[in-house]
């Protein structure tokens, strides 16, 4: 399949909705994307054709519901290329995949006065869960700085990591700036220390093309919701050695092997990281968005975007008292921006009434607004159906909604 | 004038506008020429906490009767604010805990705001009456 907008468009029935009778303008991807229909009609097909739990079962649907499971688990290992499938565990998202870590990781390799780094430019997801174990084993979090335009200064990261380093943990993408890290670069500087790395990769699986191998990424998570796959579902990639060193994080039903009163043994890999009933409707429809995307090609998708990001810099540049948050060179997905001193919240209202959806306020990432001494953004964030003509429609929206704020 | 009397006039005001967007400029601007709460009262202790703004919300007690300010750090929520100051500001406690903010509905204020924004200005109002109710306790 090639590039045709039009055609993807027509994939997403939501897209032909009507907000407010204006005809719906969908920039809210970083928080999630919508559905092609085919992600919709294989969950629906999976309840009514190939339902049943799966693992153990002897009986047919059983099987195929398993066989459909793991062919999934399959399909994400081809997608971010990661050497066995058994390094794909499925989580309800990025922020339990980062969770897993932080507590079995935490548990087992860290020690009070240990270190783990991340930058300031983290989603409160890739904050939060260190601050859980900073509490609970008194290990130390520390912060890779970021400039004004929103670039890491990678310089501060020699002096940050230290004999007591035990896990850098950062995204690949800023989902507020928009800045696209050089893990591959900041995952060397840390494997020369025999430092592993962990990458939050919520907001550049769905624009990019990711290979786990070649970033020789130690951890790589991501939300399925956000690459048009169902809410609820989420990969959390690791090392066969990591995943193998480190306990299980929940316990329960599949990720057992024997259990008795006296010593439970666990499951093998990735199963004794699933415990419960596995989401097999989700991670079935997961690979279907993944197919779809692979599909048109992850490298169209990236061009596309990035053509999208540079004609809004562009078109919102024309905004009087317009200023950019995030001016990385290297950027992907998405522009956060303020006008004047016009609250974000009061420009998202009025331009939700056009029928645009954009985000506004903090974005879970209070640590980069204090940074810029900002309450919040207008945040756009692009998938792949947007089109310019939408960017056009964002722009008006923008300008007339400033006009309402002008102090007479 | 009377609470109601005051509710009619804003209700005649937004009357003939059509576009929910004059509407919306209509509240900016009224926001706009509130003079807002004085510095030493834009605290902690004034503030309702919305999801996303701020409203500051003072009240002083002079000769039986209830005086507000109101102001935000959002202009939409500083216009709606500005309007229930306007309304129930130099009320006793009695009319101010009595009275019925039908404007609201009749300017077509709540099919046009956010349910975050609706919320707050429901708390903005039931701290309005939480002062009156104070007021009226401190005189008994």
């Amino acid at each position: 399949m090639s590039f045709d907008i039009n055609k993807i468009r027509e994939d997403f029935p939501i897209l032909k909705k009507e907000i407010y009778g204006k005809p719906l303008v969908y920039l809210d991807n970083a928080a999630t994307t919508q559905k092609p229909l085919c992600v919709v009609e294989k969950i629906s097909e999976n309840y009514l054709n190939n339902n049943a739990n799966i693992h153990r079962g002897v009986h047919f649907l059983s099987q195929v519901a398993t066989e459909a499971h793991e062919a999934a688990r399959e399909t994400v290992r081809k997608f971010i290329n990661a050497k066995h499938s058994r390094e794909i565990v499925f989580t309800r998202g990025t922020t339990e995949a980062i969770n897993l870590v932080a507590s079995s990781f935490g548990r087992s390799q860290c020690k009070a006065g240990d270190e783990i780094i991340v930058s300031h430019m983290e989603h409160h997801s890739n904050i939060v869960p260190w601050q859980l174990l900073q509490e609970e084993k008194g290990i130390v979090l520390k912060v890779i700085p970021f400039d004004e335009n929103g670039v890491l200064q990678l310089d501060k990261l020699d002096e940050l990591i230290t004999e007591k380093t035990k896990l850098i943990s950062i995204a690949h993408v800023s989902n507020t700036l928009g800045t696209v890290n050089p893990v591959a670069e900041i995952i060397t500087k840390a494997h020369s220390h025999n430092i592993p790395v962990l990458v939050d990769g919520a907001q550049s699986v769905p624009h990019m093309p990711v290979d786990v191998q070649a970033l020789d990424a130690d951890f790589y998570v991501f939300s399925g919701h956000k690459i048009y796959g169902p809410t609820g579902i989420g990969v959390l990639y690791g090392k066969e050695e990591w995943l193998e060193r480190i306990p299980p994080y929940q316990g329960g039903g599949e990720m057992i092997q024997k259990v008795t009163f006296e010593k439970t043994t666990f499951n093998e890999l990735p199963f004794k990281f699933e415990a419960g009933t596995p989401d097999y409707i989700g991670s079935t429809a997961l690979a279907e968005a993944l197919n779809y995307v692979s599909a048109i090609g992850m490298e169209e998708i990236a061009a596309h975007e990035q053509e999208l990001v540079r004609y809004t810099l562009e078109r919102l540049g024309e905004v009087e008292d317009i200023r950019f948050i995030g001016n990385a060179p290297k950027r992907s997905g998405l522009v956060s921006f303020l006008v004047g001193n016009i609250h974000p919240y009061d420009l998202g209202s009025i331009i939700d009434k056009l029928g645009i959806a954009v985000r506004t306020g903090h974005h879970c990432a209070e640590p980069v607004m204090a940074a810029f001494g900002i309450e919040g953004t207008v945040r756009a964030s692009f998938g792949i159906y947007n089109t310019k003509e939408e960017i056009d429609i964002l722009v008006a929206g923008v300008q007339r909604a400033a006009k309402m704020f002008r102090r007479k | 004038m009377t609470i109601a009397e005051k509710q009619d006039e804003i209700i005649a005001e937004f009357e003939f506008l059509d576009d929910w967007l004059d509407k919306y400029q209509q509240i900016i601007d009224k926001g706009m020429s509130n003079p807002g709460v004085d510095e030493e009262y834009k605290i902690d202790k004034y503030l309702i906490e919305g999801c996303q703004s701020k409203v500051w919300v003072h009240a002083e007690f002079k000769d039986g009767l209830v005086f507000f300010q109101g102001e935000s750090n959002t202009d939409i929520s500083g216009g709606i604010v500005s309007m229930l100051v306007e309304v129930l500001s130099g009320h006793t406690p009695d009319e101010i805990l009595e009275t019925d903010l039908y404007f609201i509905d009749q300017i077509g204020l709540k099919e046009h705001l956010s349910p975050t924004r609706s919320n707050g200005m429901l708390a903005m109002v039931n701290q309005m009456k939480m002062y009156a109710l104070a007021f009226k306790s401190q005189q008994a």
